[in-house]
């Protein structure tokens, strides 16, 4: 493949595969707990909630990386902070890249992880209860082994959707190749620049590629895991 | 001992979204033995699965005191309410509830592992020995029959080194020969189980089969409670109003007589002849003798098919639920027997109490399940069936 793919292009591609990684390994933990939230918990501003988390599916992905930018940029209320305290700079970054490409796909896994949670009967952790096993014990044991084809689906769809990210990744960490230039991002550049078309076409049948690709693993993940659960 | 007493309200307590409309009122309190099945009886939505959860800890009531041999799972007054994992109450759902995702032996295990060291209880290979449930370790719940399933059920349960055993209608999910098929286990697992059972039913055949002690249950509260036997002749309770109302006896297999066909079951107060059985001599079982099928006779019969004559004592005559019949309490030594006959037939007769009659008992039905036989671990159970 580096034979047949420049060195730009095999990098877009290695950065596309780093950072999409990078937002699902950030999100999966918080997206499983605001799932979990969503699906069980009973409070005040559980509809807020839920609507905060769906927000960059509706909003348009330059508002999500523009809101990042202010939020997140040196001179930003956690920015700042971060990058006078730690030395951490999140703008124009791979981390960046990391965090806008795990923002917009947060309700994606939030959705599929809910999925998940609701079709684990809650009859199954009552029995379990009687039989002795406690909160941790039962949530370990029960809960979350019932619930990993959520988990899994969620986090397999929000890797092939993240590989994809343009409009806030642009936004908030821009298009520094190596650095943030990422699959898409390169596609962009690439049909932007004059002669530019033949690598734009590799860089696009990658992309459908690796979509398929991400697809079918996660049909196949499904299955598995139903066939597990000795469900039909 | 079992000592319950609830009070719980549904309704107005519902929340914004959905206010329940039928403001049930749970308000029952009873005691059941400490060894042997205390069975909650009575109609749909009479609030005796309620009463289970409430023993369980999965339902905690507006008022209440649950107390296992003294020590309290739940007492409001007191501010006890131990969490259904402390309980050690090992519940049998209606709809089995194995984990799907693992084996039908992890499953068994996962009470057991959970156990405190110190809990005493059949092993695990004696309860699989004892449901059957052998061949089936490996495979999944998925895989399992409905009836299958709850064996499993039952087994996990009773792997819990539970203190108190809650059935929750068991065999209501299943269709009748499913039941048939898993109700000799219930009994055998009632012999094995050395903690008392609470079983939650709406079925005669599963009361007549398993229950000790009887608890009646209607719109939330106990009509009557006691021994079932003793229920069963009681003629103004719901019972009474049934088709199969009649009374339960204790009994015993005393002989076979193959070549007529016969087997000889004796009962405090005489001998029944019932179509040969297949449980040995001196095997416990229980008949009920449904007040429909005995008539009664002032003189001794002659030329009848029926097989069973016993001479009785008219006890009493009482009303019936139908007001053109009533019940005749028959004594036969220190057993009682309910006959359902007509007002008119009672006139015409001129019964009256302290009359020697003779007791016609049309149909015998057994109660198959109580049979159960002393060897445990046998595949096959006991087959049973009605005789007349």
């Amino acid at each position: 493949m580096t034979v047949w793919l420049g060195p730009e292009e095999w990098q877009a591609v290695q950065l596309s595969l780093a950072v999409s990684l990078r937002s699902v390994a950030v999100s999966l933990v918080p997206a499983v707990l605001v799932a979990w939230l969503l699906a069980r918990g009973r409070f005040p501003g559980r509809m807020l909630l839920d609507a905060l988390v769906h927000l960059p599916l509706v909003v348009p992905p330059v508002v999500v990386g523009w809101a990042l930018l202010m939020l997140f940029g040196v001179q930003g209320p956690i920015g700042g902070p971060l990058h006078d305290w730690f030395g951490l700079r999140l703008v124009f970054t791979t981390e960046g890249a990391a965090l806008a490409t795990a923002v917009m796909s947060f309700p994606l896994i939030v959705r599929a992880v809910r999925l998940g949670i609701e079709h684990v009967d809650p009859g199954l952790e009552a029995a379990a209860r009687t039989l002795g096993a406690g909160p941790v014990d039962r949530f370990v044991t029960v809960t979350l082994p019932l619930m990993s084809p959520g988990i899994l689906a969620g986090a397999v769809t929000a890797f092939a959707a993240g590989l994809g990210e343009f409009g806030a990744v642009i936004t908030f960490a821009s298009n520094i190749p190596g650095e943030t230039q990422t699959l898409p991002l390169a596609i962009y550049s690439a049909a932007q620049t004059p002669g530019g078309e033949a690598m734009a076409a590799r860089l696009a049948l990658i992309s459908f590629a690796l979509a398929i690709a991400g697809l079918l693993l996660a049909e196949l993940i499904a299955r598995r895991m139903h066939r597990l659960l000795g469900r039909a | 001992m079992l000592e319950v007493a609830l009070r719980h309200r549904f309704g107005g307590a519902g929340s914004w979204r959905a206010p329940r409309q039928d403001g049930f009122a749970l308000e029952a309190g009873f005691t059941g033995p400490a060894r042997g099945v205390t069975a909650l009886f009575g109609p749909s939505g009479c609030g005796k699965s309620t009463i289970l959860a409430a023993v369980a800890g999965l339902l905690r009531p507006a008022e209440g005191r649950v107390a296992l041999d003294g020590t309290a799972l739940l007492d409001t007054a007191r501010g006890i309410a131990l969490p259904p994992e402390r309980r050690r109450c090992g519940v049998v759902f209606q709809d089995a509830r194995l984990f799907p995702h693992l084996s039908v032996e992890t499953n068994l295990r996962y009470g057991l592992r959970r156990a405190p060291a110190g809990a005493g209880g059949p092993g695990f290979g004696e309860v699989v020995a004892l449901l059957g449930i052998g061949p089936l370790l490996a495979r999944r719940p998925g895989t399992l029959s409905g009836g299958e399933r709850q064996r499993v059920a039952l087994g996990r349960a009773l792997l819990s080194r539970p203190r108190l055993l809650l059935m929750d209608e068991p065999l209501a999910a299943l269709d009748h020969a499913r039941r048939a098929e898993v109700l000799p286990f219930l009994a055998r697992l009632r012999t094995a189980a050395q903690v008392p059972i609470l079983y939650v039913t709406h079925a005669i055949e599963e009361m007549d089969a398993l229950a000790d002690h009887l608890v009646l249950l209607d719109h939330g509260r106990v009509l009557a409670e006691g021994p079932a036997e003793a229920l069963s002749t009681r003629t103004d309770l719901p019972l009474a109003a049934r088709r199969d109302a009649g009374a339960l006896l204790p009994c015993r297999i005393e002989a076979h007589d193959a070549e007529r066909g016969l087997t000889r079951v004796g009962f405090a107060g005489g001998v029944l002849l019932v179509p040969l059985r297949e449980e040995p001599p001196g095997t416990p079982a229980r008949v009920r003798l449904r007040a429909r099928d005995v008539a009664v006779a002032t003189e001794a019969p002659r030329g009848l098919s029926t097989q069973n004559v016993l001479p009785a004592v008219l006890a009493g005559i009482e009303p019936a639920p139908h007001p053109q019949e009533v019940f005749l309490r028959l004594a036969l030594g220190p057993s009682l027997l309910l006959s359902r006959v007509t007002r008119d037939s009672a006139g015409r007769l001129g019964l009256r109490p302290g009359m020697p009659l003779w007791a016609v008992i049309k149909a015998v039905t057994f109660d198959h399940a109580l049979a159960a036989p002393e060897g445990r671990g046998e595949a096959t159970p006991p087959r049973g069936g009605a005789g007349a």
